[in-house]
C-alpha cells in the first residue's frame, strides 16, 4: 500500500536520483569521488571563470569578488567573499557544480570543480600552491569565518523591544529632514516608461 | 497644520468639497466656466463609434492609459538583468492583490521557459518511498487556495544606509500579494513517507541557478504549498510555470520557482542561497543566519514620491498597504507630522493570514508640508520599528530583512520625496 494514501506517482530510478540529486552538505556528504590541486585548477579557473571573476577571484566589474576582503566585515564597507566570508568549503563546490559558470551551469567534471575549488582557496591564501583537494581531504579545511554566524535571534534582541505600545500623541519636540533621496538622484526616470526587452 | 483629522463625511463637509471642486474645475478651464466642459458639450469618438467586438481580445490587457502602471528595474543594482530583480508598481495599486502582470520578478538564472509536459516533481532522501510525480499527478492530490505575499528579503536592502530610491515602488516594491491554488506540501510529503529521521527538507529549482534552499521539517509540515496557480490562472513563466512553493510569511528566496527537487535530510544544507546571500551580517562582524520570518512592515502608496498630491488643498486620501509574516495586520497608525502625533488608519478589505492588508486615512490637507509615515500593528503585538531602531540593533550592512517605518515629505505643491527624519 502506498504511505501517502492517494498512490499518486512512481518510484524513482536509482538513476534518476543520482541524476539530479546532486548537493553537497558541510559533513561532506554528497561529495564525489575527485580531485583536484591548485595548480590544475588555476588553468581551469582561467578558462571558464576569470572572464567575470579575474585572473586571482578578485572580479572584474559588478560580477562577485571570490577572494579577499580578509577582515573587513566590522567596516563600514565589508568585503564579503568566499575567503573572507563563506561558512563552509562545501557550498562552494555545491554552488560551482550546480549553477557555475553563469550561463553554462552543470558543464565541469568533479575534478574540475575540485580544482578551482582549490584554487579559490589558493587565492585566498588558505592553502599554500602544492595543495591538493580531494573527497578524502575536503573536511580538514576550516573557512576562516565559519563560526561568526548564529541562528535568527530576533526573538530574544528584537521582538520584546518591538512588542510596546507606542506613543500616540506629542511623541517629540520637532522634527527635521536628515536625508534627501533628491540628492543622490540614483532613481531611474519613472516619467517615460523603459524600452521594451 | 491640518484641519479636520480624520475627517469624516458631514453635510457641511459635502457641501464645501462641492464648492472646492467647481472652483478647481474654473481654475482648470475658463472655457468651461463660461460655456460648460467640451468633454461634455461635445460627443466623444467612444460615444459615437463602434468599438471592438468580443473576438479582438481573446486575453485582454489594461487600458492604453494605464501603461506607465508597470515593472522597473533599476540597472545599477545588479551586474547583469539576468540574476537581477524587478519592483511592483505599489503606487498605482489599490486593494490588495497584485496583478500577475506587475507581480515583482526575482530571478538568479534568468525566467525558464519550461514544458509542463517535460516537468517532474521527485521526493528524494528519507522517505519510504523515493517518487517522482508528472504535472498530471500532481493536479490530482487535494488542493487549497490561500492570499499570501511574497516579499524578497532584500526589499528596501538599498536604504539601509539612508534614503535612496525615490519612490515606493523602488524602495518597497520586492512583493506581490496573489491568491495561491497549491497542495499542501504535507500531502506530498506524505505521499513519499518521511522518515522518523527526517528533519529537514531541500528544494531546488528547474533553472540554471539550481535554487535550493533548506527548510525545516516543522514548516513543511504546517502551511506550505506547492502551488500551480496565481489569482485563479497558471503561474505566469517569471513566478516559476509550471509549479513553485509557497512558504507563508518567509522570506521570498524561499518560494523556489520551476519546483523540481524536495529531498528530506536530517540537517539542513548550507548552500550558498543561506551562507553567501540572505545571512545578515550585524555590525559586529557576525552574521545572523536562517532568518526566514518577514517581520511587520507597511508604507503609504499613495501620496508618495511618483504619486505625487495634483489636487491641491482639500480632502485627500491617504492608502497604502501592511502585511505580516507572522499573522495579520488588526492595525496600522498614520502620522502627517513626521510622529509627533499618529493617527488610526481604516483598515478596508479582507485581513488575511501573512497576506497584505490595505489601509486608508483621509483628511483634509491644508496646502502645508507634511511628514508622512506609517507604523503596522500586527496580530503577535508586534509594532514596526523606526529605521534607527533598527541600526541601532543591526547596523547598516545586513542588507536584508529591512522593515522600517519609511518617510515620505510632501511639499506645498503636493511632490513627495522619500527623506529620512530626526
Amino acid at each position: 500500500a502506498p504511505t501517502g494514501g492517494f498512490g499518486l506517482g512512481r518510484l524513482a530510478t536509482v538513476e534518476e536520483v543520482a541524476a539530479w540529486d546532486i548537493d553537497i552538505r558541510p559533513d561532506g556528504q554528497g561529495l564525489p569521488d575527485g580531485s583536484g590541486d591548485v595548480w590544475t585548477g588555476e588553468e581551469v579557473f582561467v578558462e571558464n571563470c576569470a572572464m567575470c571573476h579575474g585572473d586571482f577571484g578578485e572580479a572584474v566589474g559588478r560580477w562577485p569578488a571570490l577572494a579577499g576582503g580578509l577582515n573587513t566585515l566590522e567596516r563600514d564597507d565589508p568585503v564579503k567573499t568566499v575567503g573572507s566570508y563563506w561558512p563552509y568549503l562545501s557550498t562552494v563546490y555545491d554552488y560551482i557544480n550546480r549553477a557555475m559558470p553563469f550561463g553554462h551551469a552543470q558543464s565541469l567534471e568533479p575534478d574540475e570543480i575540485y580544482a578551482i575549488t582549490a584554487y579559490i582557496l589558493y587565492v585566498n591564501d588558505l592553502v599554500e600552491d602544492d595543495f591538493e583537494l580531494s573527497r578524502d581531504n575536503f573536511l580538514t579545511v576550516e573557512m576562516p569565518n565559519s563560526q561568526n554566524f548564529y541562528l535568527d535571534d530576533r526573538a530574544e534582541t528584537e521582538l520584546p523591544l518591538f512588542r510596546q505600545s507606542p506613543c500616540m500623541s506629542g511623541c517629540k519636540e520637532s522634527v527635521e529632514i536628515t536625508m534627501h533621496a533628491s540628492v543622490l538622484d540614483v532613481t531611474p526616470d519613472t516619467d517615460e516608461p523603459a524600452a521594451e526587452t | 497644520m491640518v484641519e479636520n483629522i480624520g475627517m469624516k463625511p458631514s453635510r457641511r463637509g459635502f457641501l464645501r468639497t462641492a464648492l472646492a471642486g467647481g472652483g478647481a474645475l474654473a481654475v482648470g478651464s475658463t472655457a468651461a466656466r463660461a460655456e460648460g466642459d467640451p468633454v461634455i458639450l461635445e460627443p466623444r469618438p467612444w460615444n459615437q463609434f463602434l468599438g471592438e467586438g468580443v473576438d479582438a481580445r481573446p486575453y485582454g490587457f489594461p487600458s492604453e492609459h494605464e501603461a506607465h502602471v508597470r515593472r522597473q528595474d533599476v540597472p545599477w543594482l545588479t551586474a547583469d538583468p539576468i540574476s537581477s530583480v524587478n519592483f511592483t508598481p505599489l503606487h498605482e495599486l489599490d486593494g490588495i492583490i497584485t496583478p500577475n502582470g506587475l507581480c515583482f520578478e526575482r530571478h538568479h538564472g534568468g525566467i525558464a521557459e519550461v514544458d509542463p509536459a517535460e516537468h517532474r516533481l521527485m521526493i528524494n532522501g528519507l522517505v519510504d518511498r523515493q517518487i517522482v510525480l508528472t504535472m498530471q499527478d500532481l493536479m490530482r492530490f487535494p488542493r487549497e487556495n490561500h492570499v499570501y505575499f511574497l516579499e524578497c528579503a532584500a526589499n528596501t536592502g538599498m536604504e539601509w544606509a539612508g534614503s535612496q530610491l525615490n519612490g515606493c515602488q523602488f524602495t518597497h516594491g520586492m512583493i506581490h500579494n496573489v491568491m495561491y491554488t497549491g497542495i499542501p506540501l504535507r500531502l506530498i510529503l506524505a505521499e513519499a513517507g518521511v522518515k522518523p529521521s527526517g528533519s529537514w527538507i531541500l528544494v531546488e529549482g528547474a533553472d540554471a541557478s539550481g535554487m535550493t534552499r533548506s527548510i525545516p521539517m516543522e514548516k513543511a509540515l504546517d502551511d506550505c504549498l506547492v502551488a500551480f496557480k496565481m489569482n485563479g490562472e497558471a503561474l505566469r513563466p517569471e513566478q516559476g510555470y509550471p509549479v513553485r512553493l509557497v512558504v507563508p510569511g518567509w522570506e521570498g528566496n524561499m518560494w523556489i520557482k520551476w519546483l523540481r527537487r524536495i529531498e528530506v535530510g536530517d540537517q539542513p544544507w548550507h548552500h550558498r542561497e543561506e551562507t553567501s546571500k540572505y545571512t545578515d551580517l550585524l555590525a559586529d562582524g557576525r552574521a545572523r543566519r536562517f532568518t526566514w520570518e518577514m517581520d511587520a512592515k507597511s508604507v503609504i502608496t499613495n501620496p508618495s514620491p511618483q504619486a505625487p498630491i495634483t489636487h491641491g488643498p482639500g480632502p485627500t486620501v491617504l492608502t497604502g498597504v501592511a502585511w505580516s509574516g507572522r499573522g495579520t495586520i488588526p492595525r496600522v497608525d498614520v502620522t502627517l507630522d513626521g510622529g509627533i502625533n499618529w493617527h488610526d488608519a481604516r483598515m478596508s478589505g479582507p485581513s488575511f493570514n501573512k497576506s497584505m492588508h490595505r489601509f486608508y486615512f483621509e483628511f483634509n490637507w491644508d496646502g502645508q508640508p507634511m511628514l508622512l509615515q506609517s507604523r503596522a500593528h500586527d496580530s503577535t503585538g508586534y509594532v514596526q520599528p523606526t529605521k534607527n531602531q533598527l541600526r541601532e540593533i543591526r547596523g547598516e550592512n545586513s542588507i536584508y530583512h529591512n522593515n522600517g517605518i519609511q518617510t515620505w515629505a510632501v511639499d506645498k505643491d503636493g511632490r513627495a520625496e522619500n527623506v529620512e527624519i530626526s
